[in-house]
């Protein structure tokens, strides 16, 4: 049963490709959730491991994985969904093939993480915390990522930039844009 | 294995490590790695085994401190000095095992031995840190590890344990500054049939990273203060409360207590004494709002962070409604040393009712960045110039914002207050978790306020409307000032709503929301007048580009006959 009576937030979830993040029985990343589901005893305080296990593995909370988690843990829908939406760590729609993180904690911001966020939200007609139509780049931002010898920085899927400047940013991002065209069609 | 055994064994590892005629110690924390590290380590490791005939230990630390120098390399070679190398190619780090094992140590890339960064530290909560592998138990035990416990279980009873913790004067590291023996003594006295022990690791202040540093680089030495903590409180499970950002220092930690679970350190019998303590890890999801401890408690117990008002305080009324203690990593960082070496050690340093030391991630227009650790009471002025080197290209030092977006701005004229929680409460700041950031001339202190408050904007929890909707004003008035259309009574109205937040917000996250526009306002009130009477910005940050609205009809008036003189309109 999905959320009903929410709309607006239906509305969210219709804009996503419908099964990326259904629940198949025989779905191997299932498995996965289970396995982490049994590891905490199917207890109701575990549902934050289990939320963080579930995007891991799923790469972001669909409705009706957040109903399955709901079942298995003997929660009402509504406790589910108000702690997936209360964390900014759980995201209910899926990623950009990249993402961006820019560092904007206080040494970053003092370094000038705020011109980089400005020049990759120009040149990507995004704002920070959205994702490319095309689906190819998420920018977000991030208060600090607790590497602030290194301000300012960023994360480029896994790759951490330090002491970064904004043409040297761009250059990167765009570089990981092009550069892994092919490789993004491949199943990971 | 008791703590015959736990001595015994100690002292063999000692031992073993002394017959390594070289150990090579690579800092692999996250800002070296981000250096390049991991390349440098691989290099070490392929020349290590190049070298059969003597036997050279490469070892993976966690952080050594210096992090803007990294990647760094510590040699050690029994019977000299320790030597440092910084900013290590793979190709350095080459030639540098090839002339300690050839008797000419390598000067290139060497910090001197005097290097004021290291030598004006006093490091007690620090001193594993980038001297041993935070994956590895024995390196922990070789460095007296869990010879606190032993003490405690052995020596002392749960009474005499919180009166060591009240004589050494520990206060709580998180900001708070409570008493943590206190903390202890009152839950031991709680009535209830379990008890929770809690480390809070949300380190959400944005510019503090001692936390994740030392659960990285050292975490036995939180679980060996936790366990104490256990014993001396009555305590039967812990929970050490990660950051949902710091992914490395969850699995470090857990990795950690199956360690300890499996030594013995750990379990149903710690140390084969009757005391049962076990840990366990949960994982923080990104929200400031969980440092603070009642809503530290929900994330827990799997809800949503959301504070709740107090009193019952937490040592009555804390997880699934049974007494509860929480401290600060660092609190518990401190307390395998005070069992260890006794009170008094920790008594000794500090000043005033600030006992110990601190750990201060030292960081923004400062020459060394790092991790520093240092007697509480020593200056700002010794932190920033002897210790960090002072500002890049001799800048002028403007102020130096700690404690976070709860915390406040010290600024020039007082560089020689002393870093303790009663000086930086009396200067309109707080100690908070131990973030300390250099601001030069290039910072507005406005656009600072604007953007600690877009912070809380963010992290405000929405329970209490003084938060949820004073926060989003405050912001709306900061940015109104930075862009220009701000007027005088706009700024008393700021700073109206910043005494209304103090007063009647829920938890610390509101009420301390209003420090850093209070603490700008008092030390740069200037720098705010001159935002809004002489429309401009003093240190060029601010764009300026709006005008107040009672200026409007001018401004329109001044368009139209720009235009019509140039014969172009705007």
């Amino acid at each position: 049963m999905l959320f009903t009576g929410l709309g607006a937030f239906k509305m969210e979830a219709t804009s996503v490709p419908p099964d990326s993040a259904a629940v198949h029985a025989d779905d191997p990343r299932r498995k996965v959730l289970e396995q982490a589901l049994k590891r905490c005893q199917y207890r109701p305080d575990a549902l934050i491991e289990v939320l963080h296990v579930a995007q891991e593995t799923y790469g972001f909370l669909g409705d009706e994985l957040l109903a399955y988690i709901a079942a298995r843990l003997k929660l009402p829908e509504s406790q589910v969904f108000s702690v997936a939406t209360f964390y900014h760590a759980f995201k209910l729609r899926p990623k950009g093939e990249h993402t961006c993180i820019v560092c904007t904690g206080t040494a970053c911001y003092v370094k000038g993480a705020g011109d980089i966020v400005r020049h990759l939200e120009s040149a990507y007609g995004i704002q920070a915390g959205q994702t490319t139509v095309d689906g190819r780049l998420s920018l977000g931002t991030a208060r600090c990522l607790g590497t602030c010898s290194l301000a300012p920085l960023l994360m480029v899927d896994s790759t951490v930039l330090g002491k970064e400047t904004v043409a040297g940013v761009a250059e990167h991002v765009e570089a990981v844009l092009t550069g892994s065209h092919g490789k993004g069609e491949s199943p990971a | 294995m008791n703590r015959q055994d736990l001595h015994e064994r100690a002292g063999q590892l000692r031992q073993q490590q002394r017959e390594f005629p070289c150990r090579v110690l690579v800092c692999c924390s996250s800002p070296c790695l981000a250096a390049g590290a991991g390349e440098v380590r691989a290099a070490l490791e392929a020349e290590a085994s190049r070298h059969a005939g003597v036997t050279i230990e490469v070892i993976a630390t966690g952080c050594l401190g210096p992090c803007s120098r990294g990647p760094l390399v510590t040699v050690q070679r029994p019977g000299d000095d320790d030597a440092i190398y910084e900013r290590v190619s793979p190709e350095l780090a080459r030639s540098i095992l090839a002339g300690h094992l050839g008797q000419t140590p390598s000067a290139e890339h060497r910090l001197p031995a005097d290097f004021p960064f290291l030598q004006r530290q006093t490091r007690i909560v620090l001193e594993n840190c980038g001297r041993i592998d935070p994956e590895n138990l024995d390196h922990y035990l070789a460095a007296d590890g869990y010879a606190g416990l032993a003490r405690a279980l052995t020596d002392f009873t749960p009474e005499e344990v919180c009166e060591a913790v009240v004589q050494s004067g520990l206060r709580g590291r998180g900001g708070g500054g409570y008493p943590t023996g206190l903390k202890w003594q009152l839950l031991r006295k709680a009535a209830g049939t379990r008890k929770f022990v809690v480390a809070n690791g949300d380190e959400g202040d944005p510019g503090a990273y001692m936390d994740r540093a030392l659960m990285e680089s050292d975490p036995h030495r939180i679980i060996e203060g936790m366990t104490i903590a256990g014993y001396a409180t009555g305590a039967s499970q812990g929970y050490v409360y990660v950051r949902g950002e710091y992914p490395l220092a969850a699995k470090r930690m857990q990795k950690a207590i199956r360690d300890a679970e499996r030594a013995g350190l750990l379990g149903m019998r710690v140390l084969d004494s009757p005391f049962a303590f076990r840990i366990d890890v949960r994982l923080g999801a990104g929200a400031f709002v969980c440092g603070e401890e009642t809503a530290l408690l929900a994330s827990i117990m799997g809800r949503r962070g959301q504070p709740v008002p107090r009193p019952p305080y937490p040592a009555e009324h804390g997880l699934w409604g049974e007494p509860t203690v929480i401290n600060n990593v660092e609190t518990f960082g401190n307390i395998p040393a005070i069992l260890r070496n006794g009170p008094q050690q920790l008594a000794a340093l500090g000043s005033g009712k600030s006992r110990g030391t601190k750990i201060f991630a030292l960081c923004g227009e400062v020459v060394e960045n790092g991790l520093i650790e240092v007697p509480m009471g020593m200056t700002l002025r010794e932190i920033v110039y002897d210790i960090g080197g002072g500002l890049p290209g001799g800048t002028a030092f403007k102020a130096a914002q700690t404690g976070g977006p709860s915390g406040g701005c010290i600024p020039a004229q007082h560089l020689d207050a002393a870093m303790d929680y009663e000086s930086l409460q009396e200067l309109g700041s707080i100690m908070g978790s131990g973030g300390l950031i250099i601001m030069s001339e290039k910072t507005c202190m406005v656009d600072v306020a604007r953007f600690f408050m877009d912070f809380c904007v963010d992290e405000s929890c929405g329970k209490c409307s003084p938060c949820r909707a004073g926060t989003v004003q405050m912001y709306r008035f900061l940015d109104r000032i930075s862009n220009g259309s701000a007027s005088e009574r706009g700024l008393a109205r700021l700073e109206e709503t910043c005494q209304l937040l103090k007063e009647t917000s829920l938890c610390g996250l509101g009420a301390t929301a209003p420090n850093p526009v209070l603490s700008t306002l008092r030390y740069f009130r200037d720098e705010y007048l001159a935002h809004i009477r002489e429309h401009r910005c003093p240190a060029g940050v601010c764009r300026m580009t709006e005008v107040p609205v009672t200026h409007l009809a001018d401004e329109l008036m001044h368009r139209i006959a720009a235009g019509r003189l140039d014969g172009e309109a705007f």
